[in-house]
């Protein structure tokens, strides 16, 4: 089973990988974005990880709701609303439990994943963070080794993708041989996921 | 809702400067307008581009009179953000809408609506109705 202290560790490992490749993020986000995903899921992240200090949500549904709703206030970008919605609907899913099985967080991220999907009018195959998720969320009833293996995959997979959605849409054909900044993003989360579940 | 007021109405833009600018743009053209709760919502708080969620909902807030918010949205995040308020419930004042209109035209069209007395439902056709004019 998963508790608390494992969810506010996922939030701490996403947020420690998120700080290290910012860098990355951002340079895969100036060849067909804006050039500010990495700064912005940074600036995101280090509101996580000072919520979850100052609040210590005491379930594992509340560190997940807490971080998206962090997300959201302090992003800035369009990450912010849609891993914000991502994690607070996943959060939600969770609900009070003081522990939660796999499976039961393979259902919650499936719902947070739909909850993406809708707000942003995306699919899988668009060329979006949902291109890693998807995957991911699909294995993770495997096991967790297999959700980042499928995250890493679909990531490097929207390479040969056209964009359709989003500012790097805008470039069309051009966005073609690009790795998505978002697919990147999410296979990181879902790294880190794996990382604290060793 | 009550008819107590006139629709609010925020401006959600990339930048601090284009919602203000838009705002004034829309007053100006509304002629009359000047009662209308009408607040930008752009940028940053430190002023940087992009989209927050708190300049958004005290917006929303400030404009509030009881009989609605209509919410006009540039881009990318900025819509995105604003739905994602709405999805979650509580965040934004009883009664807010995004509004699916042309962000410059759509705020015309909805402060000179607004400025007319017109309801919610109206403010927010009136704005969405901006798409159908077609500059060639």
């Amino acid at each position: 089973m998963l508790d608390t202290d494992f969810f506010r560790r996922w939030m701490t490992a996403a947020a420690d990988a998120v700080g290290r490749e910012a860098g990355r993020l951002t340079e895969l986000d100036s060849a067909i974005g804006d050039a500010d995903h990495g700064i912005n899921m940074q600036r995101g992240f280090t509101a996580v990880t000072a919520a979850l200090e100052k609040d210590a949500p005491d379930t594992p549904g509340a560190v997940l709701t807490l971080s998206g709703r962090q997300l959201i206030s302090t992003v800035g970008g369009a990450s912010g609303p849609l891993y914000g919605t991502l994690l607070r609907r996943a959060g939600k899913a969770l609900g009070d439990d003081p522990e939660v099985s796999p499976a039961q967080l393979g259902e919650a991220l499936r719902a947070g994943i739909a909850a993406v999907a809708q707000l942003g009018g995306a699919k899988a195959g668009d060329k979006t963070m949902l291109d890693a998720l998807e995957p991911a969320a699909a294995a993770l009833d495997e096991s967790f080794a297999a959700a980042r293996a499928a995250a890493e995959e679909g990531a490097l997979a929207t390479v040969p993708m056209l964009a359709r959605k989003g500012r790097a849409s805008y470039l069309g054909e051009r966005s073609i041989g690009h790795q998505d900044p978002g697919a990147t993003s999410s296979a990181l989360l879902i790294a880190a996921l794996e990382e604290v579940a060793r | 809702m009550s008819a107590a007021g006139q629709v609010g109405i925020v401006l959600v833009s990339h930048s601090a400067q284009l919602a203000v600018s838009v705002a004034e743009l829309a007053r100006g053209l509304a002629g009359g307008a000047a009662s209308v709760p009408l607040a930008p919502a752009g940028g940053l708080p430190d002023g940087g581009l992009g989209t927050s969620s708190e300049l958004i909902a005290a917006a929303a807030r400030e404009v509030d009179r009881g009989a609605g918010v209509a919410v006009l949205a540039d881009l990318g995040s900025a819509v995105l953000t604003v739905k994602s308020l709405l999805a979650e419930g509580g965040e934004l004042p009883e009664g807010t809408r995004l509004v699916d209109a042309p962000f410059v035209e759509g705020a015309v069209a909805a402060v000179v609506t607004a400025a007319a007395g017109g309801a919610l439902d109206e403010v927010e056709a009136a704005a969405e109705e901006a798409y159908s004019y077609h500059k060639v």
